[in-house]
């Protein structure tokens, strides 16, 4: 029996595969749909209607997106029927829809936008509904923007929130007219369970939901003569920002950007990638200080798994659904914030300034960060400890109102102090990094010896499958880590916090006896964070993964531990991991929150 | 031939000879195919308004391959102007009860779901008493088959099969994408029967007396009686069982009040069909016989000369708004770009051909939108714009 099927595609006879969508096999012809609600990382919903298409025989016209191609079928897609129906719902979306384009964040990149524009749609005799309806702005999180006004009602955000995050802060409500994508009681998004990881910002096709921008605030402080501006650069970002620049995905940038970062005016251009390797030392070694009174002292109030801490997102979503996890959760701040613990203090004291006049900006694939600079455990230097968090697009939108031709930019390095790192901190941007890095300094603090795999790629944690787990066996160790021996260390790794909250049921219900767990809140890990460039799917991630992996492959030092300036802050300031400095600036604690 | 048809009365439906153990335990003596064969060759169709062929639709469910099926009576009556259900719940409730049960041996189902509207509460107890007798009676024959009461909660949409089961499934109620259609994937993934109140009762007729004496009434391509629910300007209101076929001028003849102008025929989204085409109309599924043919779910609305048939496109328009789930942009948007027109016509704020772009919008929405309700929106508001042009602008 033949898995194909023979259809027509505009008077074009064409042999398909069995259970593909209409909408698939026009894409694998060459011919281009217009979506709105329809996402490669959600499931179908068929509710915009934009994607019809004529099935000859039949009167009503099917969406393409839901539709499986059927044997005999005949369609087109854009016969005159077609046409006008489709113009008429792009019409009927923006008279419902706040088309107020130049004052919208989202001008240049938004899905109706481009159809209206491809659509020739010059007038709009359908009256203007906004005026009827009593929209506000919800500006309350320090994150994400959402307006109602330049929703719609797509519902992708919510299945986003449902699907992809499984947190499902955002939701549909009441019928109608008054259909509207709201949250639990109406409340404000900074009062409900919204993680603010920002995968809704990023599948949103219009300005409806965006994240809360502080471009002009940080053109202030660069300005300002009084002010030290020091600015760091979070991995994932240097193999995102290219998509904004017009390069392909995976397009690696990290010299170009540090050269614009420079021509911007910030005083010093570091890299988060540095406290990603100090995290590794402090985290690494709480694993193993836990593992040693668990296993030699039997204690029994020592909480394993333990689990990663650098997902701002992961950690707002644990404190609303598994509160009594809380001390499984390493203590370290996340790698920005021990930057910015250390950027005025370790950082100011070395370059002899007031850490008054410091400003701290970071530059991140994530708007969660913005929530977590936020946070009041966040202020340990005396100060706010990161001042201001862009975003990957906000950093694009400063390089294009600078008028710099970034693909002309001389690649540059990063500037001293914090600024060296290894390929064990780029990783930390791709899903299942942070085991990866933490297993190379860790196998080898315990057996002396590196990690037994292939030029240090412990291919069982990469990839992008939803729950990826690993074993590593401890053999011969060194004498100090004598009790390890023969112990097999049992790692999961989750990205997408619908696949965290697997994992965690699995461990809640006893089923897992994992050791150490990585948990990144977006699908891909931080390179496919909320605050990277739109358009988002699987394959774009898939190409910027590859990047982040060469990016490793390339630097010369590729374990956190060999990083000299990890050596030299030990040696000249934190004496040592876990110590006395460490706890008060570079480690913090959670809060159980109410889930309603 | 069709001129000379006259309004021909018939009871069956409310007509109880508590006979329905006899029924049951004589159908499922029965092949399933045998019953099958009877039902499809009765020609009965849904009449819920939609009239897809219900010996098909049990057979396609039969057919699929499941251990778990579902039977749904779908009650959850709301099209404005209807209220046949309520009354053949409340006064045959054995019948749909028994049908149900029937459909359950010929499809392999063995639970049933009645999804009562939720304004209907106050059928529910005695509802589920029938019930407990209805299910004591199938342990006493050894028929495994259970029935359980769902309440809607009021929604209109709900009564459209794919949203009904999404509320019955704890989601909003929001039609599904189709295909996959009910018969092979409905309540849970399963595959599903779900039928009218009616078309329940109809089937259980003709379990007792046979497909021919069903087939016999009505014409071709409408098989059969039908209930009626009629309101509005008539001198008398209330539920009649009436052959199929019947011309409108045969209807109003019998029920108007001497000044009939207009009748809504299968409530809002059915059409409005003008007194001087009432001669060509005919009560039926399809096919032409002598003019415009009308499905119904059976709501029959007449209306005077001291009637505006804006305020009455105005009061469907304000219902279709409120009533759609809101998913679909046709629909959504449609109906209030639809709803505020004609309010800017009607103002002068816009002129009477902008009637033409709304006529043209209907169109759109019947060809795009999701499910029945957006597409059947058109059939209300152009048969009446077209037919009162006039009192849309003046």
């Amino acid at each position: 029996m033949s898995d194909k099927i023979n259809i027509t595609i505009n008077g074009l006879p064409v042999k398909v595969n069995k259970n593909l969508t209409i909408l698939e096999a026009a894409e694998l012809e060459g011919i281009r749909i217009p979506t709105l609600c329809y996402h490669k990382d959600l499931c179908v919903a068929g509710n915009c209607r934009v994607c019809v298409v004529e099935l000859i025989g039949q009167k009503r016209l099917s969406a393409a997106c839901a539709t499986p191609c059927e044997e005999g079928m005949e369609i087109l897609t854009n016969s005159l029927k077609v046409r006008n129906s489709r113009k008429h719902i792009i019409e009927l979306l923006l008279s419902e829809h706040n088309a107020d384009c130049t004052k919208c964040y989202r001008n240049g990149n938004c899905e109706l936008q481009e159809l209206a524009s491809e659509y020739k749609i010059m007038t709009q005799d359908f009256l203007e509904l906004v005026p009827f309806k009593n929209y506000t702005i919800d500006n309350f999180s320090p994150s994400i923007i959402k307006d109602d006004s330049k929703c719609i009602r797509c519902q992708r955000c919510v299945r986003t929130c449902a699907e992809l995050q499984g947190v499902n802060a955002l939701t549909v409500s009441h019928k109608g007219d008054q259909m509207k994508i709201t949250t639990f009681f109406e409340k404000h998004m900074n009062e409900v369970i919204c993680t603010s990881c920002g995968q809704c910002v990023n599948h949103c096709p219009t300005g409806a939901l965006v994240e809360k921008n502080y471009i002009e605030e940080v053109w202030e402080v660069i300005t300002d003569p009084k002010k030290h501006v020091i600015v760091q650069t979070a991995p994932a970002v240097r193999v995102g920002l290219g998509e904004e620049m017009g390069l392909k995905p995976g397009t690696r940038v990290t010299g170009k950007m540090v050269a614009a970062l420079k021509r911007l005016g910030f005083d010093s251009v570091l890299d988060t990638d540095f406290t990603a390797d100090l995290t590794i030392m402090e985290e690494g070694t709480e694993l193993l200080t836990r593992l040693k009174k668990a296993l030699v002292d039997k204690d029994e109030n020592v909480r394993l798994p333990l689990t990663t801490s650098c997902s701002p997102g992961w950690i707002k979503y644990i404190e609303h659904m598994y509160p009594e996890y809380l001390e499984n959760v390493s203590t370290c701040k996340s790698p920005q914030q021990m930057f910015g613990a250390l950027a005025k203090t370790y950082y100011a004291k070395a370059r002899r300034l007031d850490p008054e006049n410091i400003v701290s900006v970071s530059i991140m694939p994530c708007t969660a960060k913005k929530y977590e600079a936020a946070r009041p455990e966040m202020y340990d230097s005396g100060y706010r400890d990161v001042d201001y968090v862009l975003t990957t697009r906000e950093m694009a939108i400063l390089i294009k109102q600078a008028g710099l031709d970034f693909n002309k930019l001389e690649p540059v390095k990063f500037d001293r102090l914090m600024g060296e790192s290894t390929g064990a901190g780029v990783i930390f941007g791709a899903t299942g990094g942070v085991m990866e890095a933490a297993l190379r300094t860790a196998y080898e603090i315990v057996t002396g010896r590196e990690v037994p795999f292939d030029n240090l790629n412990i291919t069982p944690v990469r990839g992008l499958e939803g729950v990826r787990e690993a074993t590593i066996k401890i053999e011969k160790p060194v004498k100090e880590w004598a009790f390890l021996d023969g112990i097999e260390l049992k790692c999961a790794v989750a990205h997408g916090l619908a696949n965290a909250r697997k994992v965690m049921d699995a461990v809640k219900s006893g089923k897992a006896d994992y050791h150490f767990i990585e948990i990144m809140a977006c699908p891909g890990g931080c390179l496919g964070g909320g605050g990277q460039p739109i358009p988002t799917n699987p394959e774009i991630r898939k190409k910027r993964a590859e990047a982040i992996y060469a990016e490793d492959g390339d630097m010369p030092i590729r374990k956190s531990h060999m990083n000299p300036e990890i050596t030299k802050i030990y040696k000249d300031f934190l004496k040592e991991p876990l110590g006395e400095i460490s706890h008060h600036l570079l480690h913090t604690k959670y809060i159980k929150r109410e889930r309603y | 031939m069709a001129n000379s048809y006259l309004l021909k009365r018939a009871d069956f439906i409310f007509r109880n000879e508590n006979d329905w153990e006899q029924i049951l335990s004589n159908s499922i003596k029965k092949k399933p195919q045998a019953l099958i064969n009877e039902l499809i060759s009765s020609e009965l169709k849904g009449r819920g308004g939609a009239g897809f062929p219900t010996g098909l639709k049990w057979k396609l469910a039969a057919e699929a391959k499941s251990d778990v099926k579902y039977i749904i009576c779908n009650a959850d009556e709301g099209e404005p102007g209807t209220f046949k259900d309520r009354e053949i719940l409340s006064k045959v409730p054995f019948k749909v009860l028994t049908a149900m049960a029937v459909c359950g041996y010929i499809t392999g189902a063995r639970q049933g779901y009645i999804y009562l509207r939720g304004e209907y509460k106050f059928l529910e107890d005695e509802l589920n008493k029938v019930i407990d007798e209805f299910e004591y009676y199938c342990k006493e024959i050894k028929l495994d088959f259970k029935i359980d009461v769902f309440m809607g909660s009021g929604a209109y949409i709900c009564g459209e099969e794919t949203a009904l089961m999404e509320s019955m499934e704890g989601y909003r109620g929001e039609p599904r994408n189709k295909p996959p259609f009910p018969t092979l994937e409905g309540y849970e993934g399963k595959p599903t029967v779900i039928n009218n109140v009616e078309t329940l009762a109809h089937a259980y007729t003709i379990f007792k007396e046979g497909a021919k004496k069903f087939y016999d009434l009505g014409v071709q391509y409408s098989r059969g009686t039908k209930l009626f629910s009629v309101s509005g300007d008539t001198p008398k209101p209330g539920i009649y069982e009436l052959e199929l076929g019947m011309s409108l001028q045969d209807f109003v003849y019998e029920f108007g009040d001497g000044d009939t102008k207009a009748v809504q025929v299968g409530g809002a989204s059915g059409f409005l069909v003008p007194r001087k085409k009432f001669k060509d109309a005919a009560i039926g599924y399809q096919g032409k016989l002598t003019g415009i043919s009308l499905p119904t779910g059976g709501s029959m609305m007449l209306f005077n000369s001291s009637r505006s048939m804006y305020n009455v496109l105005d009061n469907y328009l304000e219902f279709f708004r409120e009533e759609s789930c809101g998913q679909c942009t046709p629909c959504r948007v449609g109906c209030q770009q639809l709803l505020l027109g004609i309010k800017a016509v009607k103002r002068g704020e816009k002129p009477a051909s902008y009637l033409e772009k709304l006529l043209r919008l209907t169109e759109t929405m019947q060809y795009t939108a999701k499910c029945g309700l957006g597409q059947s929106v058109a059939n209300s508001f152009s048969s009446i714009v077209e037919n009162f042009r006039e009192e849309m602008i003046y």
